[in-house]
């Protein structure tokens, strides 16, 4: 795909998505939609700003890059993003959680057409995106690796024997984002157990690290689109987000982590997106 | 019994199981460069070795971590490759168990998780290196297929099969030298078995280095007139229903004999399957719900009556029932 510069676009995508989310997760009456708000822009710019190289026709297609959910838990994003691209008709989005759906409450690669791998447990997703790249350094095939991995998921030690493996092994051609929004369940991440210095540790296992506002459109795609070299450092960008972003009542509360809006909320979650 | 196996486990041959698992992979990566292979630290143990000196550039060494080395694994499967993952049994199946489950099982991704030193025979390491619990830990997992060496030429062909066959596996070697008990034009497919000796009186069902065992007791109880049959139940799961089924209509019982766990293994399995559909009596050979120890690998199993006596008292108990 060509590189969309038309933000104008690119935002009413975002509020599209925003609104899917929000509707997916009243229909199914559970979800997480905070995590999923926190991702919109970075979905919306590695699937629509011309990233992401993808056949939503040929969801197997061998030189297509890949990205991989790794806070699995954000799956009406990845969903939404996935019907918008034409991966599935958007009417079935409303199905999630539902017996006899394809929409998992996480992503399962059997199960729905342009989800790469299972995810949601955490910590898992990350190493297995590093397996694809290995898989395409052997191929010697360009393609590009994207993982998402949240900032609580930073907890997980499986996380950091990915971040020494990639980091050894040289993956350029992996790129780890971090939702970084501050939540987790318990409580602000500083609350729990803080994941931090998360540059310096990235650093410190042979990666090269960026950050940027995970809400501003051209730094997302100014940072996603610069060339990578493949045999070098992998990256981890730091994304900064706000959790529930886009829905007044919803950015910054942690409860909002894994609930689904009530019949009032959900109206008036539409009437601040529609506004 | 017969002559042939009579001889093999008289004047035993011994070679390792694991030696086989490396050398395979090598004719393997010949055949088929789409074969990859991962290791955790233990490449010179586990015999994966051979196949990184001849294809450096198709093996990963993921360092000692488990976990990582199976969703790697499942990640490059996802480019078209055939994986194998290697290190010892307790780290396999019981470090990256979820990992296992929730990404190469869930995920049905083309991995081959082939794992050294299963069982109790595993030896002077003690109770932290010896899996006695694997069997009943991969069982419980959907999609996930179950497979055991018996000795050399049974390794060469289950690597052989694994390889072939599209989806998940579980292979359990031992870390010990196995008596060869098979020819080259022995065959071995998915949800098969060999009967390794006939007889109707009782039957003696086993997998691994206890197969030499249960050779063993066959032999003591043809002895005292009594014939049994034996039967190496290699895939384990699927395990062969049918040669469970004959043997349980066409013999007094059933002695499972295992290097692992009562909970869970194949023992429990095959009582599962019969409780539902031939009642039959069974008796196990099997660990006790504890933890081993150290000591030599004869040692260990006559410790814990891991022996061929333990099969003949109890084929005898059945028999005399």
């Amino acid at each position: 795909m060509s590189l969309n510069n038309n933000y104008t676009e690119l935002k009413n995508i975002c509020k599209q998505i925003r609104k899917d989310i929000i509707t997916m997760i009243y229909h199914a009456g559970s979800g997480h939609p905070g995590g999923s708000l926190s991702l919109v822009e970075i979905m919306v710019a590695l699937y629509f700003g011309g990233i992401l190289n993808y056949k939503p026709d040929k969801p197997d297609w061998s030189d297509r890059d890949r990205l991989v959910l790794s806070k699995g838990h954000a799956a009406p994003v990845l969903y939404a993003v996935l019907a918008k691209a034409g991966y599935f008709p958007q009417e079935d989005l409303n199905s999630l959680r539902k017996i006899d759906s394809y929409l998992q409450g996480h992503p399962h690669n059997l199960s729905t057409p342009g989800v790469e791998v299972p995810t949601g447990s955490l910590g898992q997703g990350l190493s297995i995106a590093h397996g694809i790249a290995l898989g395409l350094r052997v191929l010697k095939n360009k393609a590009r690796v994207f993982a998402i991995v949240g900032d609580g998921e930073l907890e997980e030690g499986s996380i950091w024997e990915t971040a020494m493996s990639a980091g050894y092994y040289r993956s350029g051609n992996l790129t780890a984002i971090i939702d970084y929004n501050h939540l987790q369940i318990d409580g602000n991440l500083n609350e729990v157990k803080s994941p931090e210095p998360i540059t310096d540790k990235f650093a410190a296992f042979n990666w090269q690290v960026v950050e940027v506002d995970g809400h501003d459109l051209p730094q997302l795609l100014d940072e996603l689109s610069k060339p990578i070299n493949h045999d070098q450092k992998p990256k981890a960008i730091i994304a900064h987000t706000v959790k529930g972003k886009g829905i007044s009542f919803m950015e910054n509360v942690v409860d909002w982590h894994g609930v689904a809006p009530n019949q009032e909320q959900y109206q008036k979650a539409m009437e601040e997106l529609n506004g | 019994m017969d002559k042939d196996i009579l001889e093999k486990i008289n004047n035993p041959k011994l070679s390792y199981p694991r030696v086989a698992y490396g050398k395979t992979l090598v004719e393997l990566g010949q055949q088929n460069d789409k074969i990859v292979v991962v290791d955790a630290d233990l490449a010179k143990s586990t015999k994966t070795a051979y196949f990184q000196e001849k294809f450096p550039h198709r093996f990963f060494d993921m360092g000692i971590s488990e976990a990582d080395m199976v969703t790697t694994a499942a990640g490059i499967s996802s480019c078209g490759f055939t994986v194998f993952a290697s290190t010892f049994s307790i780290f396999l199946t019981g470090r990256a168990w979820e990992q296992i489950r929730n990404t190469v099982a869930y995920g049905n991704f083309n991995v081959k998780l082939v794992a050294t030193h299963a069982g109790i025979t595993v030896g002077p390491d003690g109770a932290s290196h010896q899996a006695l619990e694997d069997i009943a830990l991969i069982s419980a997992i959907p999609n996930m297929k179950i497979m055991a060496g018996g000795d050399y030429l049974s390794t060469v062909n289950l690597v052989k099969l694994i390889a072939e066959q599209k989806g998940p596996f579980y292979l359990r070697l031992p870390r010990c030298k196995a008596v060869e008990l098979y020819s080259d034009t022995d065959k071995f497919h998915l949800g098969g078995s060999q009967q390794l000796s006939s007889g109707n009186d009782i039957t003696i069902i086993s997998y691994g280095l206890m197969l030499q065992r249960s050779l063993s007791a066959a032999q003591e109880l043809n002895k005292q007139g009594i014939k049994a049959r034996v039967i190496d139940m290699y895939s384990i799961k699927p395990f062969d229903y049918d040669a469970v089924l004959s043997a349980a209509g066409e013999t007094k019982g059933i002695v499972v004999a295992e290097e692992h766990t009562i909970k869970g293994g194949l023992g429990s399995q095959i009582a599962t399957f019969l409780s539902q559909h031939q009642p039959t009596k069974i008796k196990y050979v099997s660990m006790k719900d504890e933890f081993g120890r150290s000591g030599e690998p004869q040692e260990l199993l006559d410790h814990y009556q891991l022996t061929s006596n333990s099969i003949v008292e109890k084929s005898l108990e059945i028999i005399n029932d």
